[in-house]
């Protein structure tokens, strides 16, 4: 979707802050937040990109005005409505109702922790690159209402193959519920001129993983 | 909770989010969905556990040894598991190597994609709306307000982390370092030259 989150090259947000010694987590709220996300996970009712997707819908002014955290808090209120884990009455009450389904087996510690192990490995010689290292690709001019990881900087933009990343999840069908569809991943490298014009360093260069979905031949 | 929480209109003021997550803690609690042990070591695992300090040993030992720099090039999970840290989760790492011509650093324009499991959770600057707006437009610009002005003739490589793939960089080891140990090389690897937003040896 063309969110606010697609942010890259847009100006106007300021200074960097950058804090000394910062601390892992400013609040305690933030460490549980963080932790109920990852948990979650262990019930494999979403993908990490459906997950993404979660956040990005937040409207635009709400995304720029939440922190961090705020954003995975209010992601994660929808999320456990929408996917059945709780009931709204149960979210507004903040106790289960009487007879209510628990969740089966109930979250461990183990569980929790394993998390993100035994992905498929990037490494499957069935499944054929439709590019290669060194060739020249357009990303496509694509605009979906849903997940892309296509950022708009790229859309249109011609770069060069540069690493073969091998087989991953389509991000845009996995998050859609459409299924993995996995295919291979690129790093394509475009200059900054390429991107942002005349005025861009003639050296400097952005580089972008992109799917065999998002490219064609230039 | 009052309704209030729960319109999702995003028009009212947001409470207390402490309260919010404590009460949402308990109920997903009560239902099974979460345990708060389970919570405890999630965190206690960025807490004191995985952090820079792990990519510090990493860039160390690159330093200290050019074959197992090479390994980190070519394979960087195999060469950060010789270290004996946990296998990498849904993490697919690459090494990018800074020298007095090339600098890299590494950006999520897209949301906070960062090599957690080897560096810990990100800084808020690196989640925040100025750096990822800014870092694919006007990277030298972004160095600078980081207090790093690098000459023209330097390339600026910089890589936006759109998908499972994570990035670390392997600043340049600074001069005058030739008799420290691997332990004493590993003090002088901050966070922010592991993104590339600084040289070694510098604060944070």
């Amino acid at each position: 979707m063309n969110g606010v989150h697609d942010m890259g090259g847009m100006h106007g947000m300021g200074p960097i802050q950058h804090e000394k010694n910062e601390p892992v987590f400013h609040h305690e709220w933030e460490g549980r937040v963080y932790a109920m996300n990852t948990a979650l996970m262990a019930f494999h009712k979403w993908t990490l990109d459906a997950w993404r997707h979660h956040i990005e819908v937040i409207p635009p002014a709400d995304y720029l005005r939440m922190s961090y955290y705020e954003k995975w808090l209010d992601a994660m209120e929808r999320r456990v409505a929408q996917y059945g884990f709780v009931t709204p009455e149960e979210l507004q009450n903040g106790k289960a109702s009487p007879g209510s389904a628990k969740a089966t087996p109930a979250l461990t510690v183990a569980m929790a922790r394993a998390h993100g192990r035994n992905l498929p490995s990037s490494n499957d010689p069935s499944i054929k690159p439709l590019f290669h290292i060194g060739q020249r690709v357009r990303a496509r001019n694509i605009n979906p209402a849903g997940h892309t990881r296509l950022p708009r900087y790229a859309r249109g933009k011609t770069g060069e193959i540069i690493r073969d990343h091998g087989v991953h999840d389509f991000a845009d069908t996995s998050a859609a519920g459409l299924g993995p569809r996995r295919q291979h991943l690129y790093s394509v490298r475009f200059t900054a001129r390429e991107l942002w014009g005349e005025a861009a360093s003639p050296r400097d260069t952005i580089h972008v993983d992109l799917w065999d979905d998002y490219l064609e031949l230039a | 909770m009052n309704a209030q929480n729960h319109d999702h209109d995003h028009q009212t003021v947001p409470s207390d989010p402490t309260l919010r997550v404590k009460a949402l803690e308990s109920l997903l609690t009560e239902k099974g969905y979460v345990d708060p042990a389970a919570l405890d070591a999630l965190i206690d695992r960025f807490e004191t556990k995985v952090g820079p300090r792990n990519g510090a040993k990493v860039v160390a030992r690159a330093w200290a040894d050019p074959a197992f720099k090479q390994r980190l090039l070519a394979d960087a999970p195999a060469a950060i598991a010789e270290l004996g840290f946990a296998p990498f989760e849904h993490e697919q790492i690459v090494a990018l190597e800074n020298t007095p011509a090339v600098h890299n650093m590494v950006v999520c324009t897209l949301c906070s994609c960062y090599p957690w499991a080897l560096l810990g959770l990100p800084p808020v600057w690196y989640k925040s709306t100025p750096y990822r707006s800014r870092a694919v437009i006007d990277p030298r610009g972004v160095l600078r307000e980081f207090g790093l002005e690098l000459d023209e003739q330097v390339e600026v490589r910089v890589w936006d982390s759109t998908a499972e793939v994570r990035y670390v960089v392997i600043p340049e080891r600074p001069a005058g370092t030739d008799s420290l140990s691997e332990d004493e090389l590993a003090e002088l690897v901050t966070r922010d030259s592991m993104v590339g937003v600084a040289k070694a040896g510098g604060q944070a």
